[in-house]
């Protein structure tokens, strides 16, 4: 399933081995195609439900081209790459839709420590269960490094 | 793009012997768009070759690299020079056409930009705006209108050099994904282009709009009459023909742009004369659609 058990899933194609740039671009010209406006995130907090990463660029409503949005990827590899998620979203401005359509990460840190399992007693030794990332037991900045 | 180049992997691929040039050329639909080019543009007889000539060399390079000829990306950037109303703009649509169907660019759609879309107004305004116009353009064609303003040597501090910085960068550096074309005046482009040499050497091909002489826009004139309706009497064709020369003598003579504002002002004074006519009740077709010698005379070119 994984190519890397500790590697952190969310949105879509994440469970695949890493896209290379042609299939990202594949993804954008669909995304285009559609009439979504696209947008590049990135965060170093990677919780599965961690969803308001900061943008990097404002979204791309205008664009063409896929060639455009892999300009700011690029971009943004080279500022965050090292140690930052980044992924790309398609927003869709149809009405009734108006939300993202589509999410993909486009880009993990060179190491993921992966997610430690936490558990919580409740009340009638009831447990409750969340996820906890090992990178973020440091302050934002250092983690990944 | 990928799908253009051979396999470099397979090393021991079998090329084919013969490549279809007539074949490739009629499906690329050029032959229409250049016909379309001949027909729509009066004169500009030089700029019709040399765009034939691009269109061949490109068609030529597509054959080349199927049969696994190396040749390496063709750069395809270009500067238009001429006078105002030249058809520089013009051109650079069909020629965004020309690419489209030869497959060098994906989308095929012409942004057109000033300094003022460029060039930002503070520290750090510059950058992002110049990316925001490139990102736009991907996969089409930037076109800089008078793109000279960009650099302003009076002044060191201007910001038009980050933004020819970054252009130059994306002109080199995504030729696959961006052709630009820069257009301005010929002795101003010259200037530009001597205290720029990056841009020089990054434009392959450099095409000069001759002005036009009388008679061909007489016939713009009356392209641009026949597209709109519009009729002239053979009193106002005369009329006509005696205004270009008089009209070129004068300032800021732009060429066929002079000519499509010389007929607006017709037209407007051909409406006001309808609106003060006594029967205003029946104009029929003909009223409506007829330019008299009158409507021309009144332009102040020939009260000089």
């Amino acid at each position: 399933m994984h190519e890397n058990p500790r590697n952190m899933t969310q949105g879509q194609f994440s469970f695949l081995p890493p896209l290379t740039d042609d299939q990202i671009k594949a993804q954008i010209a669909y995304a285009i195609k559609q009439g979504f406006a696209v947008s590049v995130e990135f965060t170093d907090d990677p919780h599965p439900r961690n969803t308001y990463w900061e943008m990097w660029c404002q979204p791309m409503f205008d664009t063409k081209d896929p060639a455009a949005v892999m300009l700011e990827v690029n971009e943004c590899r080279k500022t965050w790459g090292a140690n930052h998620y980044i992924k790309v979203q398609a927003f869709d401005n149809a009405r009734w839709r108006e939300s993202v359509a589509m999410s993909f990460i486009v880009n993990r840190p060179k190491y993921e420590p992966g997610l430690a399992l936490a558990r919580q007693e409740g009340p009638g030794r009831s447990i409750h269960y969340t996820v906890h990332s090992y990178a973020t037991d440091k302050p934002r900045g250092e983690r990944y490094k | 793009m990928t799908d253009q180049s051979p396999e470099k992997s397979e090393g021991a691929q079998a090329f084919p012997d013969s490549f279809d040039l007539e074949g490739e050329f009629a499906r690329s639909n050029v032959q229409a768009v250049l016909e379309k080019l001949d027909r729509e543009l009066v004169g500009l007889a030089p700029v019709k070759q040399r765009i034939r000539e691009i269109a061949a060399l490109l068609l030529v390079d597509k054959a080349r690299r199927s049969m696994g000829l190396e040749t390496g990306a063709p750069t395809l950037h270009m500067s238009f020079t001429g006078n105002p109303g030249t058809g520089k703009t013009t051109v650079a649509l069909r020629m965004a056409e020309i690419l489209k169907n030869l497959g060098y660019v994906r989308q095929g759609h012409l942004i057109s930009v000033t300094r003022d879309d460029l060039v930002g107004q503070y520290i750090g305004h510059t950058a992002p705006k110049t990316r925001e116009v490139i990102k736009k353009a991907m996969g089409g064609v930037l076109f800089i209108d008078e793109a000279y303003y960009l650099y302003k040597p009076e002044n060191e501090r201007d910001y038009g050099a980050e933004a020819i910085e970054i252009l130059l960068q994306v002109m080199e550096n995504q030729r696959d994904d961006l052709v630009v074309i820069l257009a301005g005046y010929a002795n101003r482009m010259e200037v530009f282009f001597q205290s720029n040499p990056g841009f020089r050497s990054r434009i392959a091909h450099h095409i000069d709009f001759p002005d036009y002489s009388e008679k061909e826009l007489m016939s713009i004139a009356q392209l641009m009459v026949d597209a709109q309706h519009y009729v002239l009497t053979p009193e106002a064709q005369k009329v006509l023909r005696d205004y270009i020369p008089r009209r070129m003598k004068m300032p800021h003579f732009a060429n066929a742009r002079s000519m499509r504002n010389a007929l607006d002002r017709a037209k407007l004074r051909q409406a006001n004369r309808l609106f003060g006519r006594k029967d205003r009740t029946n104009l029929t077709r003909h009223d409506l659609t007829t330019i008299e010698a009158e409507d021309l005379l009144q332009s102040r070119v020939f009260q000089v």
